[in-house]
């Protein structure tokens, strides 16, 4: 029984200094903002039902709601408080996407690297124009 | 599949099938209720507190966005498990983590539903 003492090999966790010299294809960038994105949706849920309960309880309660964005809260200016809407509007667009492109790839297995790679630029491309697109509306561009 | 007794599967494969699919299935409820919603607020018309709270007072929209929340706290729940399992190897500071994800999410669906039988 030789073999046994043989030294195995030992993988390690990459490390957060080698992630960076990575260059990663765009299925794994998409792949990497799912999660990303998935954890600020987690983050600012309390943001998310605040909205929700200010905008719906009164209409007194809307008013609220609606000058937070102009006049901020407390500490918080006004285009902080957008910039966060912004975060939360990217992180929505870049999960749902995403997510979306996951279920289309599980129902028409469509799993090859040609596909994997074109709907994950698709992926990219549309999340970062509709943020664009409704971040341009919520600062009042258009 | 065994979850328990001693012929309990632990591992190996088929163990995340189930954590698979409620994230699929919670995902295409999430999806639906994004579009059913987003119909109703590009409909004609300025949306003020009238037309907004008109949206969540009939009795189907309640019942659609309730079922949204329970399936968002599910699929929330499985992706957080997955970010600490995989960044987290402690296993007191990792289980921290995990009671504090369901005490968040219980937390926030428990105020959500409030808000949606409030009106």
């Amino acid at each position: 029984m030789t073999d046994s003492v043989k030294k195995r090999p030992v993988y390690t966790n990459i490390h957060v200094t080698q992630i960076v010299s990575y260059r990663l294809p765009p299925a794994g960038i998409v792949s990497i903002l799912h999660r990303i994105s998935g954890f600020v949706l987690f983050a600012l849920l309390p943001f998310v039902i605040w909205m929700l309960d200010s905008s719906l309880t009164t209409e007194i309660s809307f008013e609220g709601f609606t000058n937070v964005f102009v006049a901020g809260v407390g500490a918080i200016p006004g285009w902080f408080v957008k910039l966060v809407t912004l975060g939360l509007i990217w992180a929505y667009l870049a999960h749902f996407i995403a997510g979306v492109r996951h279920l289309w790839m599980d129902a028409t297995h469509s799993v090859s690297k040609a596909q994997g790679h074109n709907s994950a630029l698709v992926t990219l491309v549309l999340s970062t124009l509709l943020t664009l697109l409704l971040g341009a509306k919520l600062f009042g561009l258009y | 599949m065994s979850t328990f007794g001693s012929k309990r599967i632990v591992v190996g494969a088929h163990y995340g099938l189930r954590d698979w699919l409620a994230q699929r299935v919670t995902a295409v409820l999430m999806a639906l209720f994004t579009i059913v919603l987003l119909i109703q607020v590009l409909m004609p018309g300025e949306l003020g507190y009238d037309r907004w709270a008109a949206i969540f007072s009939t009795q189907w929209m309640k019942l659609l966005t309730f079922v949204t929340i329970l399936a968002l706290a599910y699929h929330a729940w499985v992706g957080m498990r997955d970010i600490w399992m995989d960044y987290v190897k402690p296993v007191g500071v990792r289980l921290t983590l995990q009671v504090f994800t369901i005490v968040w999410l219980v937390g926030c669906a428990g105020w959500a539903i409030q808000v949606l039988w409030r009106l």
